[in-house]
């Protein structure tokens, strides 16, 4: 008898009977054709066990993963670092990132020693708890759907106090975001890495004590109470990753973008902590080419469309950075249902006045609100209704097309263009 | 003839001088739309702008036309009306007949006192009569009101995110009525006293407002003409939608 059935035969009987009935539920909900199941599974296996998480955490390796954006990424650049270890990871790769997604991850896979969990933010406290993680990675803190999400200095003091009460683990944590930082400065252990900050409206002011931060560069201290930016031991400088030992090395990722260079940096992080050499982890990185969806290109028609998800304006930001140069046309596009937040006063946080002199469509639910904020800063753009009339409109002036789109519009479209991964 | 006359009396050279007051502490989303509108109106009308950020660890100047305080969190409002007791520089503007223009927190502040992150009272501008406390839940949606009719402006639309509970004393007016939503929690939304105004409305509430976004200018600069309609048609569609999106929800 190996290790690990002797582990899923230590797990109590009723965590047992929830893992195979949350399992059961969840193949039908996936036969249904209602996504992968893995929230409905979570959700059965929960409630016949509620301690279920903790349960099936025991005896694992575990790595948590959250921060405003990035994290569904991050998680799958992590998975890909770890290949190396061999046997199987567990990880909730669809996105769903909260107790039931967690659980459903780890009773899908009772053989896996590792486990690499994408986590919400509000989570992070309760799923510390629950699941006793090796690591916790913090990658960053930005306002995002407030309508619904929590206030970011609190979420920041929230995940402070869990560190801090939690018995060990180390954190993996970007010391460029102030927010990040201060939050992870409560755990044991940290790593520090320089992973970048594009976004800053969040961070003119020291979370400890509120007074306006100095910042020159990427560093940042607070001339009021002494907060400032540990050293770091993880740096990311342009396409180069310097480890500890002060080597640069090309990262040469096959995802595009600053912002995906940041989550790689902190991916070697971890691998490092799991005993992961950088050699071999970056080779495991560069084969990452789209994450559910993300960054896929499909043709459709003799375009080449390439969709972007970004939910928030610090998304928007390093996604406008990526898209690709002039004369690409550009389809911008926004809904504002429950998952995108109701409110669409964020765009006015997105600076679009480099779109000038593009190409720009504009659809999804709520383009008006969209188009009212492109005529402020002075953008031509056109109407769409559909992601057909969208190509359309560009394949008058080009053969390829660049899609950035929120949430639920990022889903409709990729539903349209058959379910591309 | 106060300095705020002299644009009535023409001085083109002048720019309108927009001052936004503390973006570092008092931005939670999108409040960098009121001073885009503004703006936007302002030059189509040929009238220049210079906005003015003015971060928390400087002075506020006193010599602004109009002056926008957006949205923020607990401890930052706290941090923010703290700092501009010290400075001054607003309350003497206000009182020197500029026109301010805040939202979410930043209305809260301008009242004499309003909740804190612990609930205790913190002491406000006192710019208008007014006192804030936190309420039982929070009010998260889109809101509807009718303005007063002595304002001239339509129908408010926009989106709330507080917990507020506002009280008018006698020496201000509440701004408008609600007819869905929460606003002040009394059935009256906002509030506004000469040329000081302020609303739950949060983010970029003058987006979909024009109508109170040109009512500042005209405060601050006088009689405006009206824009052509091709400038208005964008807003005013998107105002249409809002509001009959609620309407049908209802």
């Amino acid at each position: 008898m190996d290790d690990n059935t002797q582990q899923r035969l230590r797990l109590p009987m009723r965590a047992r009977v929830a893992t195979t009935v949350g399992g059961a539920a969840a193949t039908v909900s996936r036969l249904a054709g209602k996504g992968d199941g893995s929230v409905i599974g979570g959700i059965i296996g929960l409630r016949l066990a509620p301690d279920l998480l903790s349960l099936l955490a025991v005896g694992r390796q575990v790595v948590l993963v959250t921060g405003t954006n990035g994290k569904t990424t991050t998680t799958k650049l992590i998975t890909a670092a770890l290949a190396p270890l061999g046997g199987e990871i567990a990880s909730n790769i669809y996105g769903a990132n909260m107790e039931a997604g967690l659980t459903s991850a780890l009773s899908r896979a009772p053989d896996a020693r590792v486990a690499v969990l994408e986590t919400d933010e509000k989570y992070i406290p309760a799923m510390i708890k629950a699941t006793r993680p090796k690591v916790v990675v913090l990658l960053n803190l930005s306002r995002d759907q407030m309508d619904r999400a929590a206030e970011i200095w609190l979420l920041a003091r929230r995940w402070r106090e869990a560190l801090e009460a939690a018995p060990g683990g180390r954190v993996v944590a970007n010391a460029d975001d102030p927010l990040v930082a201060w939050a992870a400065s409560g755990a044991k252990e940290v790593t520090w890495v320089a992973a970048g900050q594009r976004w800053r409206e969040d961070s003119w002011c020291c979370p400890h004590c509120g007074a306006h931060l100095q910042r020159a560069g990427d560093d940042w201290s607070c001339r009021e109470c002494g907060l400032r930016r540990p050293p770091v031991t993880w740096t990311l400088h342009d396409n180069d990753v310097i480890d500890p030992t002060g080597r640069a090395t090309p990262l040469d990722l096959a995802l595009p973008g600053r912002a995906n260079r940041s989550n790689a940096v902190i991916a070697l992080a971890v691998a490092e902590a799991f005993g992961v050499h950088l050699t071999q982890a970056l080779r495991e990185l560069r084969t990452v080419t789209s994450v559910a969806g993300r960054y896929t290109q499909v043709n459709r028609r003799g375009c080449d469309i390439r969709l972007l998800l970004a939910k928030n304006p610090a998304g928007w930001l390093e996604a406008l950075d990526v898209i690709a140069p002039p004369p690409a046309p550009i389809l911008l596009s926004v809904n504002a249902q429950g998952p995108d937040g109701k409110d669409t006063s964020w765009l006015w946080d997105v600076d679009f006045r480099r779109l000038r002199g593009r190409h720009v469509l504009v659809g999804g639910e709520r383009k008006l609100d969209l188009a009212v904020r492109l005529e402020a800063d002075e953008v031509p753009f056109r109407l769409v209704n559909n992601i057909d009339e969208a190509i359309d409109a560009a394949l008058t002036v080009a053969r390829d097309l660049e899609v950035l789109a929120n949430y639920t519009a990022f889903q409709q479209y990729r539903v349209a263009l058959g379910r591309v991964q | 003839m106060d300095r705020h006359g002299q644009q009535e009396m023409g001085n083109p050279a002048r720019p309108l001088r927009l001052v936004w007051v503390y973006p570092d502490l008092l931005s939670t989303y999108g409040d960098r739309g009121n001073a885009l509108v503004l703006e936007r109106r302002a030059r189509l009308r040929g009238l220049p702008v210079e906005i003015v950020e003015v971060n928390s660890d400087q002075p506020v100047p006193r010599d602004g036309d109009i002056y926008l305080m957006g949205g923020g969190e607990d401890l930052p409002q706290t941090l923010a009306a703290r700092r501009l007791l010290a400075d001054g520089g607003l309350p003497a503007a206000a009182d020197n007949g500029a026109v301010v223009f805040a939202v979410c927190a930043g209305y809260q502040m301008l009242g004499t006192e309003f909740g804190g992150a612990d609930g205790a009272p913190v002491r406000g501008l006192g710019l208008l009569d007014m006192r804030s406390g936190r309420g039982e839940r929070r009010s998260v949606g889109e809101i509807v009101a009718d303005v007063d009719p002595g304002l001239n402006v339509g129908k408010l639309t926009g989106f709330e995110n507080h917990q507020g509970v506002t009280r008018l004393g006698p020496n201000a007016r509440p701004l408008a009525r609600t007819t869905l939503g929460t606003g002040n929690g009394d059935g009256t939304e906002g509030a506004y006293a000469g040329r000081v105004l302020g609303t739950y409305l949060h983010g970029p509430a003058l987006v979909r407002n024009p109508g109170l976004a040109d009512l500042l200018l005209h405060w601050a600069a006088g009689p405006l003409p009206p824009l052509p309609p091709q400038a208005e048609e964008l807003a005013s569609r998107l105002r249409g939608e809002r509001l009959a999106a609620v309407a049908s929800a209802g």
